[in-house]
């Protein structure tokens, strides 16, 4: 186990890069604590995997530098690293049983017999696989096989770092939240430093005690699941995570305050100074409709189960609502107000209030 | 109450029909044959089993038949893992894919009896530049026209140069159907080359190498035009192989009845072998 350390990482898959568009990864300076559960999260193509391939050694990066407890292993193959990757599809060796399976890493690695039989026995305790040791493992269910595959990443207890590239996309959703509350639990018992590469926020949200969130090669924000959607660095954070996502309304600043559609909203704090275009920023679940604040107008009424989602058009804007209990009707005229504390303007993307007290 | 629908046999009337044309009258005749002798004129005597009483007794059936399985042995040991080793040192991707994948299928492209008319005309010792640059500049007794250690040197290594592509071809689509996660999944596991070939490479081309092996039995196991063409069964029988034989009993001493015996027995054999094989390869899926 070991606190990973990125510095000023870049990389390009070409061979001459010129600008930063040619740029898979610009700029990562990251620091992974000894023992914590982290997820990346991103869109798909926003670097995520190529940072994870970097860090177990099966990429080697333009630039820049990872250290293992401060020691630079940059140049280092993944079987010196000393770490364990699930891969999206499992990936298990189809001859050997389920046994051979998980031992394989320690036979590989010149580990005694009896050492290894431990070690598979407690992992295989561990996964709920103790009476699948004896079969072939090609014939097991894909969940079963991502289990495996997982046992063999975890069965090295002196792994630094194991890594998670979309291990549940192949799995049929009523088993997800099974493996997913077993990796949680794995992780409060093995206590190894754990990444979690997906594009499914729920996913993130649930696993990680840190998200780290990318676009576009770069980390957006870094955060507890509840500092993301509470108060996002980025419009992108904002939007990507939350269901519906946050409301980006066009707006106006003047005298320290902000104006949506020439009426003055109130916010968390004051403007930070700056240029550029700024863009108001409220979560839907923060958005009440009632007899107070601006006058609106109902779209669209979209029931999605515990509540509901409504559209108000807003002079030229859409806002999104969520409404608990009765809605209004479409067509219906409403009030819409914001609540303060959780209004914050953007400027070119970036937060630009100060946070209220 | 269930409905017997007995239409489909309807539809499966015109493949019936074609193979009792393509297989199952031709055999029938074969069979035919096979319990008589004639003297020509197309008269007939009734023979019973004895044309294959003779056949299993003949020593010139089981030195033939020796000699086969010996050909197929050969070119098996050498065709296969020569095959499994070109397909890994192929390149998986890039410009050089296509450049290999056509280099490799070219000498299957080319008919039987070229090849050997080819192979004949490299390897003669007089005008052959094979031939002639073993003999006179590297100094080296080599004369398959005379001499059957070069003569079995040259049918098989004339098969090889022939079908290796064939398990080349068969293996490398196993190989790059193989996805990456694994290769980089083992590198993590800290598996050798040997690891990965034994349990990720191996497991993944089985099927494809099953039929590869499955072909090249049946293939050599059948082979005449080339070998013919080369040595004719020569110098002496040293490289008369089965079908070779078969073809001298059948149109050269005109001894239809013992030819069809031994037809009938060359296509149990390789029908049995060719079964037990797949049947052995294929036990595990089935489970």
């Amino acid at each position: 186990m070991a606190k990973i350390t990125l510095s000023n990482l870049k990389h390009s898959y070409m061979p001459n890069p010129s600008g930063p568009a040619d740029y898979a990864l610009k700029e990562i300076d990251l620091d992974w604590e000894d023992g914590g559960a982290y997820a990346l999260l991103g869109p798909s193509g926003c670097g995520k995997s190529t940072l994870l391939n970097i860090i177990s050694g099966l990429l080697v990066p333009s630039e820049g530098r990872i250290l293992f407890d401060d020691v630079d292993v940059t140049p280092q193959p993944p079987d010196k690293r000393n770490i364990a990757q699930v891969f999206q599809f499992p990936v298990i060796y189809d001859t050997m049983s389920v046994y051979d399976n998980l031992a394989f890493p320690l036979r590989n690695r010149g580990v005694d017999a009896a050492r290894v039989d431990a070690r598979v026995r407690e992992i295989a305790e561990m996964l709920d696989v103790t009476e699948m040791l004896g079969t072939k493992a090609a014939g097991l269910s894909p969940d079963n096989k991502q289990k495996i595959s997982m046992g063999r990443g975890l069965v090295r207890d002196d792994v630094n770092v194991v890594m998670f590239d979309e291990p549940l996309t192949v799995i049929d959703p009523h088993l997800k939240w099974k493996l997913r509350s077993k990796l949680k639990e794995l992780h409060q018992r093995v206590r190894a430093t754990m990444i979690y590469v997906t594009h499914d926020q729920t996913e993130a949200l649930t696993f990680a005690d840190q998200v780290v969130v990318m676009q576009d090669g770069e980390i957006v924000q870094i955060g507890t699941p509840v500092e993301l959607f509470e108060r996002p660095q980025h419009t992108f954070v904002g939007h990507f995570i939350g269901s519906p996502g946050m409301n980006v309304l066009p707006c106006e600043v003047r005298d320290g305050g902000a104006f949506l559609g020439g009426a003055h909203v109130a916010l968390e704090g004051a403007v930070t100074p700056g240029d550029g275009v700024v863009q108001l920023g409220i979560r839907p679940e923060f958005v009440s409709l009632g007899t107070a604040g601006m006058p609106a107008r109902v779209a669209r009424v979209a029931d999605v189960g515990r509540h509901s989602v409504v559209d108000a058009v807003l002079g030229d804007v859409t806002v999104k609502a969520i409404v608990e209990g009765p809605v209004p009707e479409q067509g219906a005229e409403v009030h819409v107000a914001f609540k303060p504390e959780q209004t914050r303007v953007y400027r070119d993307g970036w937060l630009a209030t100060e946070a209220g007290q | 109450m269930k409905t017997v629908n007995q239409k489909g046999w309807f539809f499966v009337l015109p493949v019936l029909v074609l193979v009792a044309f393509n297989a199952l009258i031709p055999m029938m005749t074969v069979v035919n044959y096979s319990v008589q002798e004639t003297f020509g004129d197309n008269v007939f005597f009734w023979e019973g089993l004895g044309w294959f009483e003779q056949l299993l007794n003949s020593e010139r059936f089981y030195a033939a038949l020796g000699r086969q399985f010996m050909f197929t042995g050969i070119i098996l040991a050498i065709e296969v893992p020569l095959g499994i080793i070109i397909a890994l040192s192929m390149p998986r991707q890039g410009f050089w894919v296509p450049v290999c994948l056509v280099l490799m299928a070219l000498p299957m492209l080319i008919p039987w009896n070229v090849v050997g008319a080819m192979w004949n005309i490299f390897t003669l010792p007089d005008i052959g530049l094979l031939g002639y640059l073993m003999n006179t500049t590297l100094g080296i007794n080599y004369d398959m026209t005379q001499d059957p250690v070069a003569a079995w040197v040259t049918i098989v290594t004339m098969d090889v140069w022939h079908w290796t592509s064939l398990v080349v071809l068969l293996s490398y689509a196993g190989i790059v159907s193989i996805p990456d996660a694994y290769y980089q999944a083992a590198k993590i596991d800290g598996a050798s080359n040997w690891a990965v070939f034994r349990y990720i490479q191996l497991p993944k081309m089985k099927t494809v190498l099953t039929i590869a092996i499955l072909l090249r039995f049946m293939d050599s196991f059948n082979i005449y035009t080339e070998p013919f063409v080369l040595t004719g069964g020569g110098p002496g029988n040293s490289t008369t192989l089965l079908s070779i034989d078969l073809v001298k009993i059948a149109l050269g001493q005109f001894d239809l009845g013992p030819a069809a015996a031994m037809s009938l027995i060359y296509f149990a054999i390789t029908l049995l072998v060719s079964w037990v094989f797949y049947t052995v390869m294929t036990k595990d899926d089935a489970q």
